[in-house]
């Protein structure tokens, strides 16, 4: 920018000048008796210019501002002192963050109307003109950068010596590899495809009360209710999260008559209780809120909606497969227990899912 | 020139910035200062997260909660969740500090956002300002990333839910969709390197990258020099305004702690991001009717859109156009913003620059396709919500998402259609007043008994402003010198159709003349503007 000034504004500053253009206007419509640009309209006085009486009065409210905001910074500061924390006592925080955050506000919002009042009262309000000038360099500036460019290629032999350069272009790409295979380590070395299709459930373990993790009796399961369940194991897992956001399930008891089970999976419910994964084969919400009366599902991060009659299958919203069943059975003590784990992956589809 | 002056000068040539850019002009206009508010609301994010980092443990190590929130205490969470409450409840203005940063992330967003509809609608970004349209483009997407990052830092239910849907539909890409997620989450989700690995990018990498960005963004704004509304006086080849020592200064200086102590008031007085009412993580809880924040929530509104059973094998490998399809969808609206001044200069060839801002009437396709695209976006982002629409008007979950996706498709096409002829009929008005001057209400009789209204004549001042902006022609295909008209060239052509087939031109001399000599020319008050 800074050469601008010093060549005459002739250098194509035409743009909108009725001489020829040099620059294509593409399909613009150029008047051919343009308007006369009027110029600027005069200018007008503001108050505080013509009556020094309300000149002197925008200034002292201008520093009385400036010395509000001192009074309100000092009053922050006295706030944090006389509002402290009392440890149980929701109260005293709500007391803290009120006065503190007043006195802040207060102080920061007098320097600013303060400075904008000053600015629009007693600054000078007349406005300026200054011209524009093309964004591109001058001619002459241009010819010398492209003289550089030259000169550094003719130097260097950059676009002679092509041994150099394609192998230094090579090199360049190369270079970036280790940058890229270095973060293989982010995520640890088994594959997840498997890790993936296998959660704590397995044969005889027990289904157990979320968070609390006590068994659960078929003969408690009343008709009717809902029952949110972890594996037996899981709270003495080390990766409690992690196998819990596999491993969560909802157990439900319908009238034996009201299951439409498909062939082969007839024997995984137990006297109508029945457990499904509670992870959305959408993109994996909880599938927490059970209807009662319709026996559906709906997850309530997009409202994906599962009939539990019809074995999870979806009726609504933007999932695609059923949620997976966990078979289940009873021990000889009468408390639920799975006969297996998942047969097919929980959550959300991926890629191999289905390999 | 003072001695501290000479000093730095002598060691720095600093007088040569200051003569440059001290005297810089700037136009004025209440709508140029929502880059400033989005400017500022950054400065009191960085001010306030600098705060929040001496305090926040990034941390997903577990612990059992002992601080001063009794619901809480024994319960176990990560050591991220534990210092956020720590932040809230034990340490003085702790809470105040969190509420800014959060207040003030929300509104760096949505000033960047008003700011981006701005800059579309009066058409700033024409030549020479196509790149720094681009440099803004990243700024929002880096502001959303910022945001996304933040929200999810404390560990607690809703940012744990909010990660998970992300994890489903990172997962949901073919191929590698899978081993991002593996990699990304450290293992299986959550794990116990996401928060860690976030906030390395929150607070260092995001900032960083926004900083270089917004500083690019300025400094071609001072290369650039602002655009400014049509009036009297100000022509492509000028600048009006005030300069940048002292008056823009003040202003905007005073704009800042206007902004900063805006931003505190909201702070000191409302609650935002109440984690201790969630909880910490648990992969199992219910939490119907939860929100993510709102900038976010048209990328949940289109996953929501989707159709159930949009997801097929094919040769073994699942594919899962439930997810892909919105995030085509969404590219696809990123995209066109992105590259929508490339789009434009393509089509109107025009290669001049342009420094006279647009009124949006004035350019009737691009508002149109503008409102469109805000349509599509609110579609979306209603659809967020579809629950809490559901509940609240007492309708079916079903047949708001029904009605949700026949807006988003067909929604645009109507804001289209409408904002076009609302448009024109808008240019129409200005012609009849630039003609015939401003209605002024007097109906007066003629002599031959014929009732008309007075109309005041316009200033010349109030005219130029109504008469002169930019018209395009659609494109006439041309064979190139070879004598081939390529494909593209007829895309072209069709496009600029599309654009400028319906037009109203502006008003000429000749026709200002020539409606002087109307007969009610006559009456006009007074004589006219020249
Ligand atoms: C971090 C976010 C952003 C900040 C802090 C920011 C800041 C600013 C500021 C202070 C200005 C001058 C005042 C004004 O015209 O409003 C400006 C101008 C501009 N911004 Fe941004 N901006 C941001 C994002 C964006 C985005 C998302 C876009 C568009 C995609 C954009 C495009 C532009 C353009 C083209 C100008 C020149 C306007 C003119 O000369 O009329 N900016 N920006
Ligand atoms: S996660 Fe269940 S519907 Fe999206």
């Amino acid at each position: 920018m800074a050469d601008h000034d010093d060549e005459a504004p002739a250098t194509g500053s035409a743009v909108e000048k009725s001489e020829p253009q040099k620059i294509s206007a593409g399909t613009a419509v150029i008047p051919t008796d343009p308007f006369e640009n009027p110029g600027e309209p005069p200018h007008r006085l503001r108050i505080t210019d013509k009556d020094p009486a309300e000149e002197k009065k925008a200034a002292r409210q201008v520093s009385t501002l400036f010395f509000l905001s001192i009074i309100f910074s000092c009053l922050a500061v006295a706030a944090y002192i006389a509002f402290p924390i009392k440890e149980g006592d929701t109260g005293s925080i709500r007391l803290n963050n009120l006065f503190l955050g007043l006195g802040i506000a207060l102080g920061l919002l007098s320097i600013g109307i303060g400075a904008v009042h000053w600015s629009k009262t007693l600054m000078p309000a007349q406005e300026i003109t200054e011209m524009r000038h093309l964004t591109k360099g001058s001619d002459a500036t241009r010819a010398k950068a492209a003289e550089v460019f030259e000169l550094g290629n003719k130097e260097s032999g950059f676009g002679r010596r092509s041994l150099i350069r394609n192998s230094l272009i090579g090199a360049m790409v190369a270079f970036v590899l280790p940058g890229v295979v270095i973060f293989r380590d982010l995520g640890p070395k088994v594959d997840p495809n498997v890790v993936l299709r296998h959660t704590l459930w397995k044969k005889g373990m027990h289904l157990t009360i979320d968070p609390t993790g006590t068994r659960i009796k078929a003969s408690d399961v009343t008709l009717g209710s809902a029952f949110h369940v972890i594996p037996e194991s899981l709270l003495k897992s080390d990766d409690l999260l992690e196998e819990k956001a596999k491993a969560a399930v909802l157990l439900m008891r319908l009238n034996p008559d009201d299951l439409h089970e498909p062939k082969g999976r007839e024997n995984w419910q137990y006297n109508g209780i029945v457990a499904y994964s509670k992870i959305c084969t959408h993109v994996g919400c909880p599938v927490a809120l059970y209807e009662q009366q319709t026996h559906h599902l709906l997850c309530p991060c997009h409202q994906s909606t599962f009939d539990v009659t019809e074995n999870c299958k979806v009726i609504f919203g933007p999932a695609s497969r059923p949620l997976p069943q966990l078979p289940i059975t009873v021990d000889a003590d009468g408390y639920l227990v799975a006969q297996s784990d998942f047969h097919e992956p929980v959550g959300p589809s991926f890629w191999e899912r289905d390999r | 020139m003072g001695a501290a002056a000479n000093y730095i000068d002598e060691r720095t040539s600093i007088s040569g910035l200051v003569k440059e850019v001290g005297r810089k002009i700037f136009p004025d206009h209440w709508s140029f200062m929502l880059g400033e508010v989005a400017l500022y609301s950054f400065v009191v994010i960085l001010l306030s997260g600098t705060f929040l980092t001496f305090f926040f443990q990034p941390s997903m190590a577990e612990v059992t909660y002992q601080g001063s929130y009794v619901p809480l205490k024994g319960i176990d969470m990560s050591a991220a969740m534990q210092s956020t409450l720590n932040i809230s409840f034990d340490i003085r203005g702790g809470l105040l500090f969190r509420q800014i940063h959060h207040w003030a992330a929300l509104l760096f967003i949505a000033a960047i956002g008003l700011h981006m509809l701005r800059i579309y609608f009066t058409g700033a970004f024409r030549k020479p300002r196509e790149l720094n349209w681009f440099i803004g483009f990243v700024l929002f997407i880096l502001a959303l990333a910022e945001g996304f990052t933040g929200y999810s830092l404390p560990d607690d239910l809703l940012s744990g839910n909010g990660l998970r849907i992300i994890d489903g539909m990172v997962k949901g890409i073919p191929v590698i969709g899978v081993w991002i997620s593996y990699l990304l989450f450290g293992g299986e989700f959550p794990g116990t390197a996401i928060v860690s690995r976030l906030y390395s990018l929150h607070i260092m990498l995001l900032p960083a990258l926004l900083i270089a960005m917004l500083g690019a963004h300025l400094l071609l704004l001072v290369i650039n020099k602002h655009t400014q509304w049509a009036g009297p006086g100000k022509t492509n080849d000028n600048v009006v305004g005030v300069p940048v020592m002292p008056v823009f200064a003040a202003k905007a200086g005073g704009f800042f702690f206007i902004v900063f102590g805006v931003i505190v008031l909201i702070a000191s007085l409302f609650t935002i991001n109440p984690i201790w009412n969630y909880g910490p993580y648990d992969p199992s809880p219910v939490s119907a009717g939860t929100q993510p924040d709102w900038y976010i929530g048209f990328a949940d509104g289109a996953l929501r859109l989707a159709p159930p059973h949009w997801e097929v094998v094919w040769g073994g490998y699942t594919v899962s156009f439930n997810i892909l399809v919105p995030i085509v969808v969404l590219v696809g609206l990123l995209g066109t913003v992105a590259f929508y001044p490339f789009i434009e200069g393509w089509i109107t060839g025009d290669k001049r620059e342009h420094h006279i801002l647009d009124r949006p009437r004035n350019a009737p396709t691009r508002t149109a396709v503008g409102a469109a695209l805000m349509t599509l976006y609110a579609a979306l982002w209603g659809a967020a919500s579809s629950d809490l629409m559901a509940t609240h008007f007492k309708l079916s979950i079903d047949q708001v998402i029904h009605v949700m996706q026949f807006l988003t498709v067909i929604g645009p096409f109507i804001a289209f259609w409408i904002t076009k002829r609302v448009c024109l009929g808008l240019q129409k008005k200005d012609r009849e007043i630039a003609l015939h001057g401003h209605e002024s209400g007097r109906i007066v009789r003629l002599p031959g008994g014929e009732y008309i209204e007075v109309h005041t004549p316009l200033t010349e001042y109030e005219r130029w402003t109504l008469v002169s902006f930019n018209e395009y022609e659609p494109l006439m295909v041309r064979p190139n010198e070879r004598g081939v008209v390529t494909p593209l060239e007829r895309i072209r052509a069709s496009i600029s159709g599309f654009f400028f087939e319906d037009r109203i031109s502006p008003v000429t001399k000749a026709e200002i003349e020539a409606s002087h000599h109307e007969s009610h020319g006559a009456i006009e008050e007074g004589s006219g503007g020249h």
